[in-house]
């Protein structure tokens, strides 16, 4: 499977945000989309989640436009894993994780045993069912960001969409998710994901999109795309590159 | 890939044993179900039996083995009780039902259709209809009318309001207490221009809420709109989860947010024109019962909404049994529901703020 977003000018009341961005998404990889804050990140997300409609160009999966996709048709092939939010009522987490599972069922109807087996075996595979009973506004940020990501693989999806799925997390948490992250990859979902850490796109990135102003300045391999002139030029600020050792890169601000 | 499907239709033992670990606590709402349908069945019978006057036993047998039997019990049973004992039944489980909806559908546990204005629309629509002399089709009707225009004023104010920069809870709030004041205002007008013989007493009568003259008549045609508002919004009850997760994730989720909230908005507006048309202003009881069916059962609106109902037949089947009953002039439900509404909606407002601190 392939999203491909060809020539895409986006942004609100006719006024354009992002401007003549194309880039793909494939199974079995992790696109990291790094940029400064109101680079346009969030509303590539959204035109990609048909959320927005394009001004021009298109969103294609695997060839096929999505502008006239249904809602139910877009949520098969893709999930949207929102940064971990409270909801106002205390769902318990496998409510939450079958809410998906509305995509798969008609209007009416409400999750059956086929769909709980479906929600407690996505809560297993990131082992978190022992939570299946808790109450979601209870758990910690961490451990929500976790149920919201079983939400999209319950809902079958075979792209996932993660909005910055480690921010607002502790240091062990940020890596269980990122660790989470490639082990998704490597089971063959497709994942786009936004993060404000240049090393989250070290840790787990097969492909790095370096955004400014709306626009992409560089889409490669991290260690190609992630070099200290890109990066000083994406968020204006004087930093190095340093190797870290076992072949690791680690981005270092100077102060002065 | 391995979706996650495949996994489980590949090994359905592994499946079942974590299904049997993860039901370590098994939701106990089938009990809780079967303890609300007694309730309500025992309260049933003993409002049937409880009233100044009292039937003797041998009376009960004849009146229902015979339906076109007359004398006192039978006119007793048939034309007073038994209509309003249905009608607190019927309104009680609407009117929570659809606050319950309307709490799930703005992402507001404060939201509901009498504190939104809903239900001031659908009276300023009723009044409007007894000013004009209309049978109780037409003031349903206008009230109909009434109760999705407020809706809509709220709407699209509190949207507004909220895209200029406001807190949408309190925003929302806020818009639906303005247009419910424009509504109570327009209903003092109607007051004021009816007829001081005739026309304004029934209003006035009628804008304080009860049940005391809820006949077989007017009971046949709340019902039907009742049950008409009431039975989509059980059907959508599971979308209602989705939706509390806010538009956009809705949407990701596959949902369209814009079809359930037209039908929630037009079932409230239904229900709320049926209830009005026959007992008036009855407040409170949407925003009260729905918190409390949270408690028993949970935020699941599957379970949600039919406790929602039962809960809220229950509490105006007992609100009204104590309007009969507590002295020995009767006093006003719509007032006993006020009394009992004030110092929840205070004791919410409270129990946000230390959440919230």
């Amino acid at each position: 499977m392939r999203i491909s977003v060809e020539q895409v000018t986006s942004g609100y009341h006719g006024k354009a945000v992002i401007s003549g961005i194309s880039l793909a998404v494939e199974s079995g990889e992790v696109l990291c989309l790094l940029g400064a804050n109101g680079s346009g990140k969030t509303t590539l997300f959204k035109t990609i989640l048909g959320l927005l409609r394009p001004i021009s160009g298109r969103v294609c999966v695997d060839g096929e436009d999505i502008a006239h996709w249904s809602r139910q048709r877009l949520a098969k092939t893709l999930g949207y894993v929102p940064q971990a939010h409270t909801p106002p009522f205390a769902y318990s987490v496998r409510d939450v994780v079958l809410m998906a599972r509305s995509v798969h069922s008609g209007p009416f109807a409400s999750p059956g045993k086929h769909d709980i087996a479906i929600a407690e075996e996505a809560l297993d595979r990131l082992s978190i069912l022992r939570l299946a009973h808790e109450r979601y506004t209870e758990l910690s940020g961490g451990e929500r960001q976790m149920v919201l990501i079983a939400r999209a693989l319950a809902q079958q999806a075979r792209v996932l969409v993660l909005d910055e799925p480690a921010s607002n997390l502790d240091f062990g948490n940020q890596m269980r998710v990122l660790r989470h992250v490639k082990e998704l990859a490597a089971s063959g979902l497709g994942l786009l994901m936004t993060t404000h850490f240049p090393d989250f796109a070290f840790l787990c990135a097969s492909r790095v999109a370096l955004m400014k102003q709306g626009r992409i300045l560089a889409i490669d391999r991290p260690e190609n795309t992630l070099t200290q002139a890109s990066l000083e030029e994406a968020y204006e600020t004087p930093l190095r590159i340093v190797d870290a050792g076992l072949g690791m890169k680690v981005v270092v601000p100077r102060m002065n | 890939m391995t979706p996650v499907g495949e996994a489980v239709a590949e090994s359905p033992q592994a499946v079942g044993q974590k299904e049997t670990k993860a039901h370590a606590h098994p939701p106990r709402t089938g009990w809780i179900f079967a303890a609300l349908w007694a309730t309500l069945a025992i309260l049933t019978i003993c409002s049937l039996l409880f009233g100044r006057y009292t039937i003797p036993w041998q009376d009960w047998w004849r009146v229902f083995a015979d339906p076109d039997s007359t004398g006192l019990s039978s006119i007793v049973l048939l034309q007073v009780r038994l209509p309003r004992v249905l009608a607190a039944l019927l309104i009680g489980g609407g009117l929570s039902v659809s606050g319950a909806a309307f709490q799930g559908l703005f992402r507001n546990p404060m939201a509901s259709p009498d504190i939104l204005g809903a239900y001031a629309g659908a009276g300023f629509g009723a009044s409007l209809g007894i000013l004009l002399g209309f049978d109780i089709v037409g003031i349903q009707l206008l009230g109909l009318v009434g109760g999705v225009a407020a809706m809509l004023l709220v709407w699209l104010l509190a949207a507004a309001a909220t895209r200029a920069g406001g807190d949408p809870t309190l925003t929302l709030i806020l818009v639906g207490i303005i247009v419910r004041e424009a509504g109570m205002a327009m209903i003092r007008l109607t007051e004021y221009v009816a007829d001081p013989h005739g026309k304004l007493a029934a209003i006035t009568f009628w804008l304080v809420g009860g049940l005391s003259a809820v006949n077989p008549h007017d009971l046949e045609f709340a019902a039907v709109p009742i049950l008409l508002g009431t039975i989509p919004m059980l059907l959508l009850r599971w979308k209602l989860n989705v939706l509390s997760f806010g538009e956009e994730e809705a949407q990701a989720l596959g949902v369209n947010p814009w079809r359930i909230r037209i039908v929630i908005i037009v079932c409230s507006a239904l229900i709320s024109a049926a209830v009005v048309s026959i007992a008036g202003m009855i407040m409170w009881v949407g925003l009260v019962i729905p918190h409390l069916a949270r408690m028993v059962v949970g935020a699941n609106h599957k379970a949600l909404l039919p406790a929602s109902f039962l809960i809220g037949s229950i509490y105006l089947l007992l609100v009204d049994d104590c309007a009969r009953g507590l002295f020995t002039l009767e006093v006003p439900l719509g007032i006993l529901t006020s009394l009992v509404g004030v110092p929840f909606f205070l004791y919410l407002v409270y129990r946000t703020r230390t959440e919230r601190a």
